[in-house]
């Protein structure tokens, strides 16, 4: 074979050679133009929602010329928080990531702040939620954009024929399917009517079923001592659990839980689901899914449940806020693509879509999204059941641990101590006094730098 | 020339043994060696993985309340659990021991099955018999007119839940190791111990149990370790509660490290029982080497 020898001026010409072809060759737009994106994305319960998200967001990708990769992962088992915690341990992974809840807390040393996206999105769309503000809004930045999917509100979910054979009250007059609320009805709404409620629904077989165990779904709890204003912390960041307010909500608690199942105390966060479908129940605290679950599973119940406000408290009536956000790594490594995504999914047709999608389940944070939404007025049956699983009254959203600082607040939650102290003392027998003392040992506890 | 002697050099038996171990070395240095240290290393940070604190992470342990009920929980789930494994993993050996040889395999194969099973599989079905509203058990209960009974929802029951379930997925292992001693047991010494006139407990005293000493000492070891470290059971059967009545040390640090996002403290917690069961391992393995040098 014969050797080609390459001298320092051959190379030199055949480089300016092989360059000139690069300048003069038409630039091609491929779908990698703009990179790839990596997106680690909360997967749905509701069959369906995932796929319609994934069809959004790589059609967003082929328009855009960004090659998009979602990895749709479970929050069953902690599925979500582990790959998150390994992600930010390992700092590699995703570049855009689910944060439910406590995670831009959790997580905000790793996460970018994105206030010029967040504040793109509230020009363009209008306000957040204030409870979107309270979980994403920390140290003066934005770690969390609205993700189009997660978010929920737990709402009381009834079961409208027993409260008004047993109990006497008629919930689809409370809480029509449209805006003319009756103020006097509104106003008698109250823990007390329900506490009374509760007691001959028990009386009936049909009890009020809510988990006191140490599981996400014990916010109920949370909203409960904020209508009482009942603090385990300040806004300023001081213990305050031993209050009159936080006994008077515990008193309260002892009675309501005579009404209840004894298995609260063991429940996860399907037990409410199957005891309102299996029709035991009369009265559970849950987003949309028991009734969507139950239509499928159990026409006869689905067709008898009606969502609706909680009762109001000396403070005010408040409802378990559970808000999702989307949030960029700092190790992401195409920021300037996650950041028009994420303002691409604030869109209302995106919104929109994913709503429809999820069955009404999500709930968006922003509020111009979810008071012009079809999805919830037209389903049924019965007719109107949805229309006010989004909020149309007076309550106000409330994350859990509220008003502590959100770093506290995540902790006040993770680690269920608004449960764990109700348990002490309604199902220990433990006296409020002692249970009070315990809380604050865990506070302190939890408030070590 | 040079080939030959690398050759010569592998070829020497301590060598070739060194390097046939050395993926199960570098494994281990991986995957047990390297996150102990981390771990160590994590456990000494501030809650921000700012600052070094040195042992103020286990200092802060001693003064919480929750704490300290989960170390007396460990401690008591372990003790009782390790008790009832070794017991019932005894009696059943020597159960099997004495059934004809024939039959035996088929026992033994049985009797394993709680074991071969992968516990986060095997306890989701206990988790069906136990659930606290359509319990299967106390469905059975009911039609026997029996009161239903709260097996996750109250302390005592919830507690006799998970060490049942340890029992159920632990006993097997005592029961192949014992049976393995049983086996390794020279006949003649049961026949002399008969011609001496011996009856059956004597026998069982005086040489059964001293000849499986180390055996039961090696595996009531291993078990503590692995009953401390549990985690599945009680992960799947009450995540800790109710109450934080349940709560081991893993579900605990889980808790504190994972879910609340305290990984310094998580660390903390889980490596807290590290020098009270090295202590424990460095004894009995003592007592084994004596043994095994006496013998």
């Amino acid at each position: 074979m014969k050797k080609v020898n390459i001298n320092r001026r051959k190379f030199v010409k055949g480089l300016s050679a092989a360059s000139g072809y690069a300048i003069a060759a038409p630039y091609v737009k491929t779908s990698h133009s703009a990179g790839k994106l990596l997106l680690g994305i909360w997967s749905h319960w509701i069959p369906g929602a995932d796929d319609n998200l994934r069809n959004i967001l790589e059609q967003w990708g082929e328009k855009n010329g960004v090659e998009v990769k979602v990895d749709f992962i479970t929050s069953i088992g902690n599925k979500l928080l582990l790959t998150a915690q390994a992600e930010s341990r390992a700092q590699t992974g995703h570049d855009i990531f689910s944060l439910p809840t406590w995670y831009s807390t959790m997580f905000k040393h790793r996460l970018d702040p994105i206030d010029d996206v967040v504040e793109d999105i509230i020009n363009k769309h209008g306000p957040l939620l204030d409870s979107a503000r309270f979980y994403a809004h920390l140290d003066g930045h934005w770690r969390g954009s609205p993700a189009p999917t997660g978010s929920f509100f737990d709402s009381f979910v009834s079961r409208y024929d027993l409260f008004k054979e047993h109990a006497g009250i008629d919930l689809k007059e409370i809480f029509p399917a449209h805006n003319n609320r009756s103020e006097e009805l509104i106003n008698n709404w109250t823990y007390d009517t329900f506490l009374t409620a509760a007691e001959k629904l028990y009386n009936a077989g049909k009890p009020f079923g809510a988990t006191i165990g140490a599981t996400p779904d014990s916010r109920w709890l949370s909203a409960l001592f904020t209508a009482y204003g009942a603090e385990l912390v300040n806004k300023d960041g001081e213990i305050s659990v031993d209050s009159d307010e936080v006994r008077e909500v515990l008193e309260y608690l002892k009675r309501l839980t005579q009404f209840m199942p004894k298995s609260v105390y063991a429940w996860d966060d399907s037990s409410n689901n199957r005891w309102i479908i299996s029709g035991e129940g009369s009265v559970i605290s849950n987003p949309a899914s028991a009734w969507a679950v139950a239509k499928r599973d159990n026409p006869e119940v689905s067709k008898k449940l009606w969502h609706h406000d909680a009762p109001r408290g000396p403070k005010g009536r408040f409802r378990p806020d559970n808000s999702q956000f989307w949030g960029i790594w700092s190790f992401a490594q195409n920021k300037s693509a996650a950041k028009d995504l994420l303002r691409y999914v604030a869109e209302k047709t995106v919104v929109d879509s994913c709503v429809e999608a999820s069955k009404g389940y999500d709930i968006p944070l922003i509020v111009s999204h979810f008071k012009n939404n079809k999805t919830w007025v037209e389903a049924s049956p019965p007719d109107g059941v949805l229309y006010n699983y989004p909020m149309r009254g007076d309550e106000v959203p409330v994350a859990p641990g509220y008003p502590a600082p959100p770093e506290i607040a995540s902790q006040i939650t993770t680690q269920y101590i608004i449960a764990n102290l109700v348990a002490r003392i309604t199902a220990k027998d433990q006296s409020i006094k002692k249970g009070i003392r315990w809380a604050e040992n865990e506070l302190e506890g939890i408030m070590r730098g | 020339m040079k080939i030959n002697s690398l050759f010569v050099w592998l070829k020497q038996k301590p060598r070739i043994a060194f390097f046939m171990c050395l993926p199960l070395i570098l494994m281990v240095a991986c995957l047990i060696i390297y996150p102990f240290f981390y771990a160590i290393f994590l456990a000494m940070l501030n809650k921000a993985e700012t600052k070094f604190v040195g042992l103020a992470n286990f200092l802060f342990l001693f003064k919480r309340e929750t704490f300290w009920l989960v170390v007396q929980q460990s401690i008591f789930f372990a003790l009782v659990a390790v008790f009832f494994k070794a017991l019932i993993g005894f009696i059943a050996a020597h159960s099997i021991n004495e059934l004809p040889s024939k039959g035996q395999r088929k026992w033994r194969g049985m009797l394993l099955i709680p074991w071969v099973i992968p516990p986060a599989l095997s306890t989701l079905g206990w988790w069906w018999l136990f659930e606290p509203t359509y319990s299967a058990l106390n469905w059975v209960l009911e039609k026997l007119s029996i009161d239903a009974i709260p097996w996750l929802s109250e302390t005592f029951w919830a507690r006799f839940s998970i060490i049942l379930v340890n029992i159920w997925v632990g006993a097997p292992f005592f029961l192949i190791m014992y049976l393995a001693a049983l086996k390794s047991i020279p006949e003649d010494l049961y026949e002399a111990a008969s011609i001496d006139g011996a009856n059956y407990w004597q026998k069982l005293f005086f040489i059964t149990l001293p000849m499986m000493k180390n055996i039961i000492s090696i595996t009531i070891l291993f078990s503590i370790i692995v009953t401390f470290a549990n985690f599945d059971i009680v992960r799947v059967l009450t995540r800790g509660g109710p109450i934080d009545t349940t709560h081991l040390f893993a579900t605990y640090a889980f808790r504190v490290g994972i879910e609340s996002g305290d990984i310094p403290l998580g660390a903390a917690v889980s490596l807290f029982m590290f020098p009270v069961l090295a202590v424990l391992s460095f004894i009995i393995l003592r007592n084994v080497r004596k043994r095994t040098n006496e013998v």
